[in-house]
């Protein structure tokens, strides 16, 4: 190779060698047992390397393999089609910002910890919270952490999920907890979808660690009972956890009203498309009592002043991270999803006090809509008559599979399985009128 | 000279808009009427701005000029390899930007083949058998990689409740493993800043579960004893893991796989290419060999006529909700067709190249050290400038905030932990001799300096949007201020926000 537009000193080699002192280049490797050093052509990527119409050319076929919706998919459970602003997506390919690295000299990274900060203080708001971190990796990892955080302040061993859970996050904490040994315990679900209450009284309090409520839950339900969770919690030293999906709170009391110590979530709503999962964003926020902030894994922004007395960002309590502190740090994270919560930051800016107040009210119509008109056409029932927000569990009177794939003969995704005849729709401000009620003739057709 | 925009730009908290919105929301015409139970009604909207599109994107790009990235200039940041994003990654990037990760396998066959692919080329890297692409970052699979070694001693039916990890070792290493549960051994490195073999012998017993270790490692040195390392670990049937933080260093002439390692992680933000995004997101892989591979997370891709996601028979489970960062990964997947095999083989060569050509500049810097001079480097070096501190007050620190000064970002400092007042440099592959030859210039200026004149640089950086950050005011309790709610709450005094129960 003598050039490549990503290595610029191919044509140096030898200038480089002579500065050095050295004949070879691959006498920089001496000290590689010679058994070891590769000797083969290494399978990756092709052979050559590519330019950019071959690159794009290989793009263009994955994206034709994968299937062309017609509309964006009825499918949520974590992960939630919205619009993105175009404003959003033109701040995050600022190059100052995407190829910045973690501000760790912020005299020359004002900018983004102000911004950091920003999307701390609007996720605060958000939230009725103090303390957020900068991110997290995502909803799963920040619930994880959260338990692992009321374990330290405890030092209990059993956590109280509900059996509402979102299943792909519990499985993350599942994964996450197992090192501490730390046991999840179900909370059932009553009648009409929501927590069943009368099962505190069963458990014996002085053995929890953490309470956890998910709102809406996974099924899409609001739960009403909440603050009896909260008082439950604060009378027996349960460190007491609410997950939310971000726009809900336009609608919905937030989790600092509610009176949570910790709050988590997914900032993926804020202005991320859907990504096939990721990179999204873990929401971690809690209350201003040290107790819990020092327990807070991840970064932290906070306001100072510098030399000259101008305000200044930096990085703040740095002591409980891994770099400091080690194998005694609050957690391992380094690496987080800053660029998602500048997203984030954005978008709640242009959003605001008002816009996010009516995309939430948008969302509840469309969904409401959707799921009075599929009851209308007659294809089955809501499982439950509880409220619900943007996702509901509705029951099929026919097998769903076949109803799922008449609607994906026609470019159009239905919800998410759940049982032979269940399934979880999600209906978001992306979804109009006209695909709502295509959807349902279709799904009519063949129920 | 370089100079940072300062832009005295007020927090978006505080612009004084009102009645005014930057997004339209679309609106259908529905007659629903909002039955929230009134319980947990929210009475009125968040407090959050009232802007125009105009003014938050004029905000937000002021922010974006008092910011510094790799396409601003060079951060020789050890251990991070900052190199270039190459900007073919973003159109990458899109591919699957509007799938959901639970829509139905026959519809994303495009991303999963992607993911297979990524799968396949990360082992072959590696020298491993099986790869997953479920962990968002490098310490997230560090924490796969250790609670694989937990699940496997506990399917043998042994108790090993002990990791070792090099003193030089990255702090996510005992930090991954304290969360795993295991108590962490540390491995003292002799005099040359490399395993010391008869320090591992006796700290290798039946307790221990494995090792983590970095090669090269974190001085930048190949830890050239690796066969009876891994030999000893081995005898015990112990778990070699490969911290994949400093591969770039070895990419393409020696794998962690024919090395002895059982489990590599790897930062994809690093080696292959995806953007750092001011502190992530990243991305990153767990990679098994032989028997450690049915542990690994799950899903992975399988190729079955068709992509099929499936979970290993005995997986530790989930590190992330759903794929990992497919975006990032897609970044990652552009680079290495970018290079092709020819490429990536020569990317441990030139890094280490270039880092070995910027000691050789060094030499002789007044009050610059180097440990074991005499063996080359990898992907990064380290320097200790305890010499330059004694003689002239002028510490790591300050030769940081000096560089800032001059158009550089500063090296890593204070770290590895084994060497007094580090500076921890890593060219990468990407910048040019002259940014090399300009960069080394810069170091000798500021040593000079130091000698003459140290309260100049003592007080850098003045050229920097703001200059030294008061750290006492930001971290103590009373005037500790992580959101504007805080800040206001403090200003008015009016609620105790310290609520300790």
């Amino acid at each position: 190779m003598n050039t490549h537009p990503w290595l610029p000193n191919l044509s140096r080699v030898q200038d480089m060698l002579k500065e050095i002192g050295i004949e070879e280049l691959d006498e920089i490797f001496n000290d590689v047992p010679k058994d070891l050093v590769i000797r083969h052509g290494l399978k990756v990527g092709k052979e050559k390397p590519l330019s950019e119409d071959e690159i794009r050319g290989r793009l263009s076929q994955l994206s034709e393999s994968n299937a062309k919706l017609r509309y964006p998919p009825f499918l949520g459970a974590g992960a939630y089609p919205h619009s993105v602003p175009s404003a959003v997506k033109f701040i995050l390919s600022r190059s100052e910002f995407y190829t910045a690295y973690t501000p760790y000299q912020p005299e020359v990274n004002q900018g983004l910890l102000q911004a950091l900060f920003e999307y701390q203080s609007l996720m605060a708001e958000l939230l009725d919270m103090d303390v957020v971190n900068s991110s997290h990796y995502d909803w799963g990892g920040s619930l994880a952490e959260a338990v692992l955080m009321g374990y330290r302040v405890n030092g209990r061993k059993k956590v109280l999920v509900p059996e509402s859970i979102n299943p792909y996050h519990e499985e993350v904490v599942r994964t996450w907890v197992d090192g501490r040994e730390i046991e999840i315990k179900k909370i059932p679900l009553a009648d009409d979808g929501k927590l069943n209450l009368d099962f505190l009284s069963k458990v014996d309090p002085s053995e929890i660690s953490s309470i956890y409520v998910q709102q809406p839950n996974f099924f899409g339900v609001i739960e009403s009972e909440i603050e009896y969770v909260t008082d439950w919690a604060r009378k027996n030293g349960v460190i007491s956890i609410i997950g939310v999906t971000p726009l809900s709170l336009g609608l919905l009391k937030s989790p600092g009203e509610l009176g949570f110590d910790i709050a988590v979530g997914d900032g993926q709503e804020l202005g991320i498309p859907l990504n096939f999962g990721g990179p999204y964003s873990g929401i971690l926020a809690t209350r201003m009592d040290m107790k819990l902030v020092r327990q807070m894994p991840g970064r932290i922004v906070g306001m100072t002043e510098d030399v000259n007395k101008k305000r200044g960002f930096t990085l703040v309590l740095q002591t409980r991270e891994q770099f400091a502190r080690r194998e005694k740090a609050t957690s391992n994270i380094t690496t987080n999803e800053a660029l998602i919560a500048l997203a984030n930051a954005v978008y709640l800016s242009l959003l605001g006090k008002s816009g996010i107040r009516e995309l939430a009210k948008e969302i509840y119509k469309r969904s409401h809509y959707a799921a009075r008109e599929m009851e209308r056409a007659e294809l089955g029932k809501l499982k439950w008559r509880s409220d619900f927000f943007e996702e509901f569990t509705f029951v099929f009177k026919s097998n769903y599979n076949r109803i799922f794939q008449a609607l994906l003969d026609r470019g159009i995704h239905g919800g998410l399985k759940l049982t032979e005849n269940e399934a979880l729709f999600c209906v978001t401000e992306v979804h109009t009128r006209e695909a709502i009620d295509e959807a349902i003739r279709i799904m009519k057709e063949v129920s | 000279m370089w100079r940072q925009a300062y832009w005295n730009e007020p927090l978006i908290t505080e612009y004084k808009g009102r009645g005014r919105q930057g997004f339209l929301i679309p609106k259908e015409e529905i007659e629903i009427e909002i039955n929230v139970p009134e319980k947990v009604k929210r009475e009125d909207g968040p407090n959050l701005p009232e802007l125009s599109e105009l003014e938050v994107v004029r905000h937000f790009i002021r922010l974006s000029q008092m910011s510094f990235g790799v396409d601003t200039g060079m951060m020789p940041l050890g251990s991070c390899t900052m190199k270039y994003n190459p900007k073919i990654e973003e159109e990458s990037s899109k591919v699957g930007e509007n799938t959901h990760p639970l829509q139905d396998e026959e519809t994303v066959q495009g991303n999963l083949e992607a993911i297979y692919e990524m799968q396949r080329w990360l082992a072959e890297v590696t020298g491993m058998d099986e790869c997953s692409l479920q962990v968002p970052a490098g310490s997230a699979g560090e924490l796969a990689g250790v609670l694989m070694a937990r699940k496997y001693h506990r399917d043998m039916s042994r108790k090993r409740n002990e990791m070792l990890v090099a003193d030089t070792a990255h702090g996510t290493n005992p930090a991954s493993a304290a969360m795993a549960g295991f108590t962490v051994i540390y491995v003292k490195s002799n005099s040359e800043g490399l395993v010391d073999l008869d320090v591992l012998k006796e700290t290798v017993t039946e307790r221990v579960a494995g090792f983590m270790l970095t090669n090269p490692n974190t001085m930048g040195l190949f830890e050239e004893n690796i066969k009876e390392i891994a030999k000893l670990i081995h005898s015990i049937d112990g778990i070699l893991y490969y911290d994949g933080a400093n591969l770039n260093g070895i990419l393409g002439i020696v794998r962690p796989g024919d090395m002895g390692f059982d489990i590599v992680h790897l930062n994809l933000h690093k080696t292959f290419g995806v953007p750092h995004g001011g502190g992530g997101p990243g991305a990153g892989a767990v990679c098994a060999k032989g028997k450690m591979a049915k542990y690994l997370p799950y899903p992975i891709v399988t190729k079955n006529g068709k992509y099929e996601l499936i979970k290993p028979e005995r997986s530790i489970g989930k590190i992330s909700v759903f794929h990992g960062n497919f975006g990032n990964l897609m970044r990652s997947y552009a680079y290495v067709l970018g290079l092709g095999s020819e490429g990536i083989s020569m990317i441990g060569r030139m890094s280490s190249l270039a880092t070995n050509y910027l000691i050789s500049k060094l030499k002789g810097v007044r009050g610059f050290e180097l440990i074991a001079p005499h063996r080359f480097r990898k992907h990064e070096v380290v320097f200790s400038v305890k010499k330059l501190a004694n003689e002239t007050g002028v510490t790591a620190f300050d030769v940081a905030k000096a560089l800032l000064d001059r158009g550089f970002y500063a090296p890593t400092i204070y770290f590895p932990p084994n060497v007094e007042e580090a500076l921890m440099i890593e060219p990468t592959e990407t910048e040019t001799v002259e940014t090399l030859d300009q960069f080394a210039q810069a170091l000798k200026e500021i040593s000079e300096t130091a000698y003459k004149n140290p309260a100049t640089i003592t007080s850098s950086p003045i050229n920097t949007s703001v200059g030294r950050l008061d750290q006492v005011k930001a971290n103590h309790p009373s005037s500790l201020t992580p959101t504007y709610r805080v800040y206001r709450a403090k200003a008015d005094m009016k609620e105790d926000i310290n609520i300790e129960r």
